[in-house]
């Protein structure tokens, strides 16, 4: 067999690219935060920050989607992701960079700018609100710090402690005995990740992030709604890592088959996140209830209405239609195609949870949302490629690589 | 119906039987089926299966299940009998779709049972036969069909080289649905005839 090429370096021209879009994201940041974020304007200070709230947010969530889908193939006894998993490896390292950056955008907005525009619950308003006096428990400054800095430190650190068990594959091969053992080690750390997972993107964080912008509504599904959008997204985001990797003539071992179940996540996620849309969607329009219906009147109705229908046409519609045959998920260009749209998609699904509760009246995507986002884009594809070129591309010594290089579906 | 010949191999290793397979092809024979106790990878391949064709079918209950229900709803509740619920308009989608979803998988899952059945030629009371019982426990069972051509003798040999641990004959009747009986059938009795 040829030898195999473990060791990824980083083309210069994904280097130059990447640094470019930093580039645009930083001169939007600096333009925008002169025109709208020191504006005296209310509104549009608030639109600057919910811009940067809910692409760190969206950025953040889909990195570590790469972690969760790491954890729940090693609680799985997956094998067939060994061929390329140093790519959400390499993804979930994101979590460290823009975990800070959402903490500190959503600190800031708390703690220092008491920003009750995008918060109602910060005002004093609140206190006396009926409704949202019974609330105040779970929204409050103080619950919302301590809690959003121990659900990103733990992201951070639990994922830290997976990367550092995977590297144990680079060292030395492993006999049944150390193998059972290392396995045992991923499970008990893999299960830590997912029960903090499940605590916080599952359930907590989007109640808390987003959720509480529209301080009186709620609903339960919202969580599961964010954790669809943000882990479907994650997994395109892996499948345009691998299919760029092979066309640099990495990951031999990857094939079709490794790109096909990505693509199957890709596909059924998409549907799952449907399912839920749906499911919020139809209670609240059958019920008909001013309180519930609030959330949904100017999204359905009002300015959001291309925008919310778009929404699932990008991410129901065609992925249905276009993934639904298995030749379409074997093929390296469709699925590179369905993954830029699933992952545009989804944005703009946060683009809408957020803004769409801060700007009831008046679409504001624009220069800067797209600003913003290349900014994030550009630093997933920096600070990524700079994370794989530091470990072998395989992990050699694993003890289901055989498994996943003889994947068969 | 005409019963035909077969020369039948057991294996118990997946390391022995796909270059058995492998070789079985080479040499020109030609493989019934080979039954195994859990689905091997990437046997289909090695025998080279057709990719089948069950989940076109599959899209094609579904999609007959969406636009049944969703005509039928729509005009039973929008023209014939129309009622109103809640004061929600007569047309009234989202509140079809759990139904219209539900009709969608009851027929695409039920054609696809029947689908299966009718391609695996499986049926109520109908007694198949085995080539070998232990197909269902330990065994990697092996068909081989024989022709008129077909020298049972070598074929045994080449079976063994290749390293069946139990080699036999057995005359069996594979295939019962109507009509659907394998062409090689018109072609046996053909060289019969000519035999004959």
């Amino acid at each position: 067999m040829a030898s195999i090429r473990a060791q990824f370096e980083v083309p210069s021209k994904t280097k130059t690219w990447s640094l470019a879009l930093i580039f645009i994201g930083v001169l939007s940041l600096i333009v925008g935060f002169v025109t709208k974020g020191m504006s005296s304007d209310e509104h549009t200070k608030t639109v600057f920050w919910g811009t940067l709230m809910y692409n760190s947010i969206f950025f953040t969530l889909i990195c570590n989607a790469s972690m969760f889908f790491i954890c729940a193939t090693t609680l799985a006894m997956g094998g067939w992701q060994i061929a390329f998993r140093r790519i959400p490896e390499a993804i979930s390292v994101m979590v460290k960079i823009f975990g800070p950056i959402t903490l500190a955008i959503l600190l800031y907005v708390v703690l220092v700018d008491h920003n009750h525009e995008i918060y109602h619950w910060l005002s004093e308003e609140a206190k006396v609100d009926p409704i949202l006096k019974g609330k105040l428990g779970f929204l409050n400054p103080t619950f919302f710090a301590i809690w959003t800095t121990l659900t990103i430190v733990l992201w951070i650190f639990l994922g830290a402690r997976m990367r550092k068990l995977s590297a144990e594959c680079d060292e030395a091969p492993m006999d049944a005995e150390t193998g059972t053992k290392f396995i045992w080690r991923n499970t008990v750390s893999a299960s830590l990740f997912i029960v903090w997972f499940a605590l916080t993107v599952a359930s907590t964080i989007p109640w808390l992030w987003m959720m509480s912008i529209d301080a009186h509504w709620y609903s339960t599904m919202y969580s599961w709604y964010t954790f669809a959008s943000s882990f479907v997204s994650g997994m395109a985001l892996v499948a345009l890592w691998v299919i760029f990797l092979k066309n640099k003539g990495y990951l031999e071992y990857a094939n079709e088959e490794h790109l096909h179940d990505i693509g199957k996540f890709m596909f059924a996620f998409s549907v799952f996140w449907t399912y839920l849309w749906f499911s919020q969607y139809m209670l609240i329009w059958y019920g008909n209830i001013p309180e519930e219906v609030v959330y949904f009147k100017h999204r359905v109705q009002g300015a959001y209405k291309g925008i919310f229908f778009l929404n699932l046409i990008i991410n129901f519609i065609c992925p249905l239609l276009i993934l639904m045959k298995r030749s379409a998920k074997r093929n390296y260009t469709i699925v590179t195609f369905m993954a830029v749209l699933i992952i545009f998609g989804h944005w703009i699904d946060f683009y809408q949870m957020v803004m769409g509760s801060l700007s009831k009246e008046e679409v504001t995507l624009g220069w800067f949302d797209f600003g913003i986002a290349s900014l994030f884009i550009g630093m997933i594809i920096f600070f990524v490629s700079k994370e794989l070129a530091k470990k072998p591309l395989v992990m050699k010594y694993h003890p289901f690589l055989k498994e996943s290089i003889i994947h068969h579906t | 119906m005409a019963k035909k010949k077969f020369v039948v191999g057991c294996f118990k290793e997946e390391a022995v039987l796909f270059p058995a397979v492998k070789k079985v092809r080479t040499a020109g024979y030609k493989i019934h089926d080979v039954y195994t106790p859990y689905p091997v990878h990437g046997l289909d391949h090695a025998l080279g299966l057709r990719e089948t064709s069950l989940h076109t079918a599959g899209f094609i209950y579904g999609i007959t299940g969406t636009t049944t229900a969703l005509s039928c709803i729509s005009w039973i509740l929008t023209s014939d009998w129309p009622l109103n619920f809640g004061g929600k308009p007569h047309f009234a989608l989202p509140a079809w779709i759990p139904i219209i979803f539900e009709f969608t998988v009851l027929l695409a899952a039920v054609g696809m049972v029947l689908t299966f059945c009718y391609l695996c030629q499986l049926a109520p009371f109908l007694k198949k036969h085995h080539f070998h019982l232990r197909a269902t426990d330990d065994y990697m069972v092996m068909a081989i069909e024989c022709t008129a051509k077909t020298n049972v003798a070598d074929l045994k040999a080449f079976l063994e080289n290749a390293g069946a641990f139990e080699v036999n004959e057995q005359e069996a009747e594979t295939q019962w649905w109507l009509g659907t009986y394998d062409k090689d059938q018109q072609l046996i009795r053909d060289t019969t005839i000519e035999i004959a």
